[in-house]
């Protein structure tokens, strides 16, 4: 056990601050702080600049553009990134297909897909859900026939983020309705302007357009972009949740905001309850983000530790602590969420950051449920961990 | 003490369950009225007025029913049940208890009864940008010359304050407190703008604009303001039980109809105890709730602070057990402007910071902890 860094992660997270908080626009990084919505071209754009320099996917096999860091130093790498408030990398691309590909695919789709998986030359969409198999994953419908060399395919995928942007979407689908549910899924790569494909949007309860629909109506897709073997899609559909599972707990964004929160209302942090409440959430971060560093010190293989449960659940808890945190500082002005469009700051008005609070919190009410439900990883835990 | 309705208080619940049952029996209505301004329906807004629901709290020479707190309380809970767009806590027991508590017989009669008959919408401004809850105004001040008076300043939110035909106004006085005033909707500068819970608020302007004072003019009525935010502490409490009793029975028939696994969702034992903890956070805030709804009746200001922190803060730790959880077991579905329960938890967080959040209430009771032995809910007087 030790607790300083070397004098070589020393120097690494250095560099790493450095480059974040000097190399990624301040007016993107700003938007980031302050919770904005960012356009496609700037998360896009984001992660082209990143992989320009090679700081995209350090996660990656070295081939196809890792870095062979260790885990502290990932780790680093990415409490600078959200401590800057550099938009990340977008996670369908970076820690969902691309590590798929890079594990599973041919060398072909490889070297087809990989590199402008990671530049963002592709923004890819994950179709995984259905309206009938949310965390029962493997009941889904949709499914691909043979018809020669390719497949067609049928069905409906939902929730599918940022969907209207996809250029390309990674499916789980149905190749073999004989078999055992699990058995019978296939890993597909559509492109998202085939014909019969439609993305119709999901409203959520922020007013907000980040999810939608998408329908297959005999989309026929080219043999060649199938991944793996047919039949394989739930191994890696486990590999790719697993994946996530780590990348979706922000401890860095929510310590960001945490400490964003004590800037915005520094006047209230002497009331006691308010002290009280700000030490405690920044005490479980706290814990959370050293969990996080002793359990990635124990991964192998790339493969995630049952314990990243544990950050899943938590950390999105706590993201969603926050940001109530967030609502209660706002107080009666936390109404105002349609104010933030007004011209000018108002001057005398509410000041800006209130409009976003209170649909940021209804908004997050998502993160319990998405990357796997906080029931499943109860589940994964009291299975896997404590045999029960 | 008995908790128990009268036949003519259930013959009340009937008949706005009837009328506004109706108007949102479907949730698709809400959403479709909250999408266009103002953020309500102006005809069941007359049907509400010709029931006599909006001048419900007042006296009938003023142009009212007369009715007290529980039937008010009542009406709360039926608007919350289907998350009623319509501003009936925001004109009538708020904008409306200030004008019949404050007002000359004059303005009574004249305002309050525009207001019973659905002809005149009015509405509240109050909060203050940096303003929590306070009964006091500093941002918007007042001044006199001779026997006409101005405002100038920024009020905001203003719920409705677009839409209004009056405006009840908060004002620091030229001698210190604060002083109420009405002014005409038309003549300040106002921007409104849609709020997260499907309602309508605006930033109000003043620039020596006209005001008439509501009573006699120079008085400190933050008194007064404190005690209509006890009782609208204690009705927005009645709104948000409503509320949450849908959330719980939405959210029950969803677990017992949703099929994962192969199996309906109430056969895993992990969400029908949460539902069932839910239930519990539910009937502990109903009771502290209709206590205090009891309460109001014995009009003494100081018991009836007490009772709006407590029920405040009961109702608040409740709604966002609720709320969030109502989302968490449905799932994805949960998260969507078409589904229910989304907006029910959305108008839950609204009510929740209308006149103190539940950590704002705890230091109110906190600050008294010393002061008594045990509490006894029966105490009279
Ligand atoms: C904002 C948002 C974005 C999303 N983005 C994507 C995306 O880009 N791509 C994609 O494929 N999917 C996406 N999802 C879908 C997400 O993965 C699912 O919502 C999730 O798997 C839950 O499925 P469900 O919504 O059908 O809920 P259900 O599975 O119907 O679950 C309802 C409730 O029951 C609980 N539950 C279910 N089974 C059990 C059990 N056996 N034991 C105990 N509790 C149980 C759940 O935890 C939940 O609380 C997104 C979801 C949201 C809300």
């Amino acid at each position: 056990m030790q607790l300083a860094l070397s004098p070589e992660d020393q120097a690494f997270r250095a560099e790493m601050r450095e480059f974040f908080t000097t190399k990624v626009p301040e007016e993107i990084r700003t938007k980031v702080l302050e919770g904005r919505e960012l356009t496609k071209e700037e998360i896009a754009s984001s992660m082209k600049l990143l992989d320009d320099h090679d700081l995209a996917v350090p996660h990656w096999p070295e081939e196809w553009g890792g870095r062979g860091w260790t885990e502290l130093q990932k780790h680093l790498y990415h409490e600078e990134m959200q401590a800057a408030g550099c938009p990340v990398p977008l996670a369908f691309n970076a820690s969902m297909i691309g590590p798929v590909i890079a594990h599973f695919g041919s060398q072909e789709m490889k070297e087809r897909f990989l590199p402008k998986t990671k530049s963002c030359e592709i923004w890819w969409s994950q179709g995984f859900s259905e309206p009938d198999a949310g965390s029962d994953l493997a009941s889904l419908r949709t499914s691909a026939v043979r018809d020669g060399d390719d497949w067609i395919v049928n069905g409906q995928k939902t929730w599918t983020t940022l969907g209207q942007h996809g250029d390309w979407i990674f499916t789980l689908v149905r190749t073999d309705p004989e078999v055992k549910k699990q058995a019978g899924i296939s890993m597909l790569l559509i492109d998202m302007r085939s014909p019969g494909l439609t993305v119709r949007p999901i409203e959520l309860i922020d007013g907000g357009h980040e999810v939608n629909e998408v329908w297959f109506e005999d989309v026929r897709v080219p043999g060649e972009n199938l991944v793996g073997e047919p039949g394989q899609g739930w191994t890696m559909a486990k590999f790719l949740l697993g994946n996530e599972r780590v990348g979706v707990a922000p401890v860095g964004a929510t310590k960001a905001a945490l400490a964003r929160a004590k800037k915005l209302a520094p006047e209230r942090l002497t009331e006691p309850l308010v002290a009280a409440r700000v030490a405690e959430l920044e005490n479980e971060l706290l814990a959370l983000e050293l969990t996080a560093l002793r359990v990635v010190a124990h991964s192998a293989d790339g493969e995630p530790h049952p314990a990243s449960s544990v950050l899943k659940l938590k950390g999105t808890e706590l993201q969603q602590a926050v940001s109530e945190l967030l609502v209660d500082l706002a107080g009666p002005g936390s109404l105002a969420s349609g104010a933030g469009a007004l011209e000018g700051d108002g001057g005398e008005g509410l000041p800006d950051w209130t409009s976003r609070v209170a649909p940021t919190y209804l908004n997050f009410r998502k993160a319990s449920i998405y990357g796997g439900s906080n029931e499943v990883q109860r589940q994964i835990i009291s299975r896997t961990i404590l045999g029960l | 003490m008995d908790f128990s309705y009268d036949d003519e208080q259930d013959a009340l619940r009937d008949a706005v369950r009837g009328l506004l049952g109706k108007a949102y029996s479907d949730f698709e209505q809400r959403r479709q009225t909250t999408k266009a301004d103002p953020g309500f329906s102006e005809e069941v807004w007359s049907q509400m007025a010709e029931m006599g629901l909006l001048g419900l709290p007042f006296a009938e020479e003023d142009g009212g029913v007369g009715a007290g707190p529980v039937e008010v309380a009542i009406v709360c809970q039926e608007i919350g049940r289907v998350i009623a767009p319509e501003p009936f806590l925001h004109a009538v027991v708020l904008a409306g208890g200030l004008v019949q508590a404050c007002g000359t017989p004059e303005q009574r009669q004249e305002v309050l009864g525009a207001l019973a008959s659905g002809e005149r919408l009015l509405a509240l401004a109050h909060d203050e940008p940096g303003s929590r809850w306070a009964p006091t105004a500093s941002a918007v001040t007042a001044t006199q010359d001779g026997d006409s008076w101005t405002l100038s300043g920024t009020k905001e939110p203003v719920v409705q304050g677009a839409r209004a035909d009056q405006l009840v106004v908060s004002a620091k006085l030229p001698d210190g407190g604060t002083g109420l005033f009405l002014v005409v909707g038309e003549t300040c500068e106002r921007t409104g703008y849609p709020t997260y819970d499907g309602g309508r608020a605006a930033r109000v302007r003043f620039d020596a604009t006209p005001a008439t004072p509501l009573g006699e003019p120079g008085r400190d009525l933050a008194g007064s303001i404190a005690l209509i935010q006890d009782l609208g502490r204690i009705m927005a409490a009645n709104t948000a039980i409503g509320a949450m009793e849908v959330a719980l029975r939405t959210t029950c028939g969803y677990l017992t109809s949703r099929k994962q696994f192969g199996v309906t969702l109430n056969t895993f034992q992990a969400l029908t105890f949460r539902a069932a903890d839910m239930y519990v956070s539910l009937e502990l805030a109903t009771s502290v709730v209709q206590w205090a709804t009891m309460v109001l009746s014995s009009g003494d200001p100081a018991r009836v602070h007490d009772a709006a922190a407590r029920a405040g803060l009961q109702a608040s730790r409740a709604a966002r057990h609720v709320g969030q959880e109502a989302i968490q077991l449905h799932g994805g579905i949960g998260m969507t402007a078409e589904y229910s329960v989304g907006s029910y938890t959305a108008v839950l967080t609204a009510l929740d910071h209308l006149l103190g959040d539940g950590d704002h209430h705890l230091v109110t009771l906190a600050d008294a902890v010393a002061e008594h032995d045990a509490i006894d809910p029966l105490a009279v007087g």
